[in-house]
């Protein structure tokens, strides 16, 4: 009786698909976690005397071992946020990453484009080879050409300034490949058709091609805009006065500052992806269509 | 239509003159300077191959019981044999053979030659240890595909939530996960010591177990990402009629996901794993930066990290620049291998 009972219920749990609910449901919380352990760390106090206030679970040094009851305090520090601009220069790597990002993502969305459009609507000698050897290089490690780089930007006398951090990566055989996939798509009648009444090229590429290709270069541009956000290598390889300091490098200087002070490192730690979570929120669809469109890598 | 000969140039000159200054003028100079000695303040000094060797030379074993030189023709003639052999044999077995005869052959060769830099190949160990992260990664994305792919309410919510560790990224995340692997007060050990009073491992600062840290970490951040996400429009682009028909002839679940899903999806799985692996042989440095400076012991420190020491820290531009080129051709090499090994593998 007892096990036939059992039998509809499983049944039934199986026709609702309640169990895929479940694993998920456990699987995301899992993927979750860490991103929330992070906030929960961000508005603890890292001060002993407080910690004993607050009574158990309340602090980084759990005197239970039980991770849920002490995933956020009882008493929720929101001014460790406010502590991490107080304490250092953290605002000023906050606008040093904005300015580096948007001009690179503006210079990468431009110069992509322009040369997209040659590759997939203009015909001329050395087309084909040239589009190879921009594939080509796309296959070659940064760690090849950092170097070098590195060398003639020193040489230039340009390296530890706002000209290195943007110029050199504004430009990516990636960005050319991945537009000019996109202009393929787009059939030659269209604009030919449409600017059949002596239209040049310029016309056909403002007036017909921009205008269709928005969640491709919306697609672009956030790409362009997360990694350089996110970039370390480069940064750090060419620029060493505080000033210039983009948020990751920044970062590492704020763990020298407060080496053992968990909190506030993860307060930090907020900050620095805030911006990415909300352009994620917002952008969703792109990242998908990203991925679609040429496999990038995440 | 027609255009002046001019008009391809004048949209192309941006990003020409950025692409032959910042990428294709630096891989020539890069090439060049592999085979030079110097530290940016002297004159640079033509060394030809020295680079090379003193990364990947093999000088030999002052060893009694062969001389050097046969045992040396001997350990490449195994290699030979093990190759020969390897490519005669089929499928998974062929894998296998030419990986185990392989190592044999090394461990021939290893009696009678010794490396010159010992901890230049122990690097490129750690980088290929770091690799087998990819494998589980890809298992977990494929699982997540397979369970985002049924009509369950919330599916979004879900693919939110799993693709969302994908995406954040960079310094802050990983300083998150320096703060979770601690070995006292990381919410890892805290787990741990749930079920295991004695407490976990130190994670980052053990040799044996840092790496075994990058590598659950990295599973976090990528097995809901990009890889999901393909794996997901391939699944989706299956014809359900297929499983239909395997359902009405009686075969499990399981059944139909070795004999319809996995084939079906094995051109994905094919691309997810080659751009995987160029990937995680170029990668590294970040983590391995933030986390562990690339420690402890060198545990953590893979190609890339090496190559930045080198350059950056020691000024040695040349090594380093022969090393980027050893990993490229490492890259190279292995995309080849995957390519043609894949066009054969793929299903339909």
């Amino acid at each position: 009786m007892l096990k036939e009972h059992l039998v509809t219920v499983w049944k039934t749990l199986q026709r609702s698909k309640i169990g895929y609910l479940l694993v998920l449901v456990v699987i995301g919380l899992t993927m979750l976690y860490p991103l929330l352990w992070m906030i929960g760390t961000a508005v603890k106090t890292n001060d002993p005397a407080e910690l004993l206030l607050e009574g158990p679970g309340a602090g980084i040094f759990p005197s239970d071992k039980n991770i849920f009851s002490n995933l956020f305090p009882p008493v929720w520090h929101w001014e460790n946020f406010l502590e991490v601009f107080r304490t250092s220069t953290f605002a000023r790597y906050y606008l040093n990453s904005a300015l580096v990002a948007v001009a690179v993502t503006l210079g990468q969305l431009v110069t992509s484009a322009l040369a997209a459009f040659a590759f997939s609507r203009l015909k001329f000698r050395g087309s084909e080879t040239l589009f190879f050897l921009y594939l080509a290089t796309l296959m070659v490690p940064v760690s090849v050409t950092l170097i070098p780089l590195f060398i003639m930007m020193s040489k230039f006398g340009v390296v530890d300034s706002y000209f290195v951090l943007m110029i050199p990566p504004m430009f990516g055989a990636y960005g050319t490949f991945l537009l000019r996939q996109f202009f393929k798509g787009i059939p030659d009648e269209l604009d030919e058709a449409a600017c059949i009444d002596g239209c040049n090229a310029f016309g056909r590429f403002i007036h017909v091609i921009l205008p269709l290709s928005g969640p491709a270069l919306a697609t672009l541009g956030i790409f362009t805009f997360l990694g350089n956000w996110q970039s370390f290598l480069y940064p750090l390889v060419m620029v060493s006065s505080d000033r210039l300091k983009t948020i990751p490098l920044g970062l590492l200087d704020f763990v020298d500052l407060n080496s053992a002070n968990w909190p506030l490192l993860m307060a930090a730690s907020v900050w620095s992806i805030l911006p990415v979570v909300v352009i994620f929120l917002f952008g969703q669809r792109f990242f998908v269509s990203g991925v679609r469109l040429g496999g990038v890598k995440g | 239509m027609r255009t002046k000969p001019f008009t391809p140039w004048a949209f192309l000159l941006p990003s020409f003159l950025g692409f032959f200054a910042f990428t294709f003028f630096p891989i020539l100079m890069s090439l060049a300077l592999a085979f030079c000695s110097w530290d940016l303040f002297r004159a640079p000094r033509w060394v030809g191959l020295d680079n090379f060797y003193h990364l990947i030379g093999f000088t030999t074993r002052g060893n009694p019981g062969l001389p050097p030189l046969l045992g040396f023709f001997l350990g490449v003639g195994i290699l030979c044999g093990a190759l020969g052999v390897g490519f005669r044999l089929r499928g998974w077995i062929r894998v296998g053979g030419l990986l185990g005869l392989t190592v044999l052959a090394v461990v021939a060769l290893n009696q009678y030659v010794e490396p010159v830099n010992g901890r230049f190949w122990y690097f490129v160990g750690n980088t290929l240890y770091l690799l087998m992260g990819l494998p589980i990664s890809m298992a977990c994305s494929l699982g997540l595909a397979v369970l985002l792919n049924q009509t369950i309410p919330g599916r979004n919510l879900f693919r939110l939530a799993v693709f969302l560790p994908s995406i954040v990224g960079g310094v802050g995340i990983y300083l998150l996960w320096k703060w979770i692997f601690n070995t006292d007060y990381g919410l890892i050990n805290n787990v741990i010591s749930l079920v295991h009073p004695s407490g976990g491992p130190a994670w980052l600062e053990s040799t044996a177990w840092a790496k075994s840290a990058l590598i659950i970490m990295n599973v976090w951040a990528t097995a809901g990402g990009a890889n999901m996400v393909l794996y997901l429009a391939a699944l989706q682009n299956v014809d359900p009629t297929l499983h239909e028909a395997a359902s009405i002839d009686g075969a499990s679940k399981w059944r139909q996901f070795l004999a319809i899903t996995w084939p079906m999806v094995s051109p994905t799985t094919a691309f997810v794993l080659t751009m995987g692996i160029i990937g995680g042989f170029q990668g590294g440095f970040d983590a391995a930066y933030v986390m562990t400076r690339g420690g402890p012991a060198g545990a953590t420190t893979t190609l890339s990290y090496f190559i930045y020491e080198n350059g950056f820290r020691y000024f040695y531009m040349g090594r380093a620049a022969a090393a980027s080129w050893i990993l490229f051709l490492m890259v190279l090499s292995i995309t080849f291998v995957n390519w043609k090994w894949m066009a054969k593998k793929i299903n339909y």
